[in-house]
């Protein structure tokens, strides 16, 4: 039955569309990557904050204000793009473990930045400034982000070489 | 000329060690697409912040301060990534258009970030008081660089030799 689901994805307009297209595809590739770079990009500023390595005179509650907002919008673009190519091809995708394990990287990612929030973030302004240093919670968050993302770009690099 | 260097390359034992394992092409180009993360977001921070869009709670000295060693850092490391790819496959880029695209653009990038990074340091305030150069320098900036994205990703796709 799931499998019908992806099977009528790839039927849809869209789906076809990308899919028979010599430049469409590519194009919205371009689009994912340009999107995933600044999505991992934006998340590196705040872990390696987090991780206190980089902009430590900043405070970690700013940066996040800051830059945050730029990353769901990437994040977003990254979203629907990686439909748009998901759909192309559903059923051959969901049957490479590289694209699974994308998909189950990208979920811990979502859980590890809940757990962030839910957890150290709460106290922030207590250890936001230098020489404050994050708790180690938050290093914790941020070094697990930063090597998931890693990942993430890896098996997402991966999948094009199947 | 170019094809006989390929040829050449591509025959040597450090090109074939590289073809033969197949780990080592996706994993350079891991490094490579996390390094373009690095570079790409420190640019598009400075750039919105030239033009004036973004992160104006700092200034644009500290922002440069922050941004541009991390820039230039990584585009040591994305020159020898780049190259080891180019080593493992050199026909693959040498003789494609495309690659002499995003070269070409990358040249002019370089460039701009010089003089965006020689006028931030030399002459005080230079940017905030020449507006209209800080929004053309910023604008352009930023379109070569998603430019030289777009074309390394279309390398792939373009007829090459």
């Amino acid at each position: 039955m799931i499998k019908q689901i992806f099977q009528a994805l790839e039927g849809t307009p869209w789906g076809t569309a990308v899919r028979e297209s010599t430049w469409l595809f590519p194009t919205i590739e371009s689009i994912h990557v340009l999107s995933l770079v600044l999505v991992v990009g934006s998340i590196m500023v705040v872990d390696l904050r987090l991780l206190n390595i980089a902009s430590r005179q900043r405070s970690v509650k700013e940066l996040t204000d800051e830059i945050l907002p730029w990353t769901w919008t990437a994040f977003v673009c990254a979203l629907i793009t990686g439909s748009l190519l998901f759909s192309s091809s559903a059923v051959r995708y969901t049957g490479i473990w590289q694209f699974k394990a994308k998909m189950c990287m990208l979920v811990l990612a979502a859980i590890n930045m809940g757990i962030f929030h839910l957890g150290a973030f709460r106290s922030v302004a207590q250890w936001d400034r230098a020489p404050s240093q994050p708790p180690l919670a938050a290093q914790l968050a941020g070094g697990i982000s930063l090597s998931i993302w890693v990942i993430i770009v890896a098996l997402g690099r991966w999948i094009g070489f199947v | 000329m170019i094809r006989e260097f390929c040829t050449w390359l591509a025959a040597t034992s450090l090109s074939e060690h590289i073809q033969d394992a197949f780990w080592v092409i996706p994993t350079v180009q891991t490094v490579h697409i996390v390094s373009i993360a690095i570079v790409m977001t420190s640019m598009a921070m400075l750039d919105l912040r030239l033009i004036g869009i973004a992160g104006r709670r700092q200034s644009l000295q500290e922002m440069g301060a922050r941004f541009l060693p991390w820039v230039w850092i990584t585009l040591v490391v994305l020159a020898c990534s780049g190259t080891i790819l180019i080593i493992g496959e050199p026909g693959r880029e040498l003789q494609s258009d495309m690659f002499w695209i995003k070269m070409s653009l990358l040249v002019c990038a370089l460039v701009m970030t010089l003089i965006f990074q020689t006028l931030l340091r030399r002459r005080d305030g230079f940017w905030e008081t020449h507006r209209a150069a800080a929004v053309l320098l910023g604008s352009l900036s930023l379109l070569v660089w998603v430019g030289i994205v777009g074309a390394g990703r279309w390398i792939a796709y373009v007829e090459h030799g």
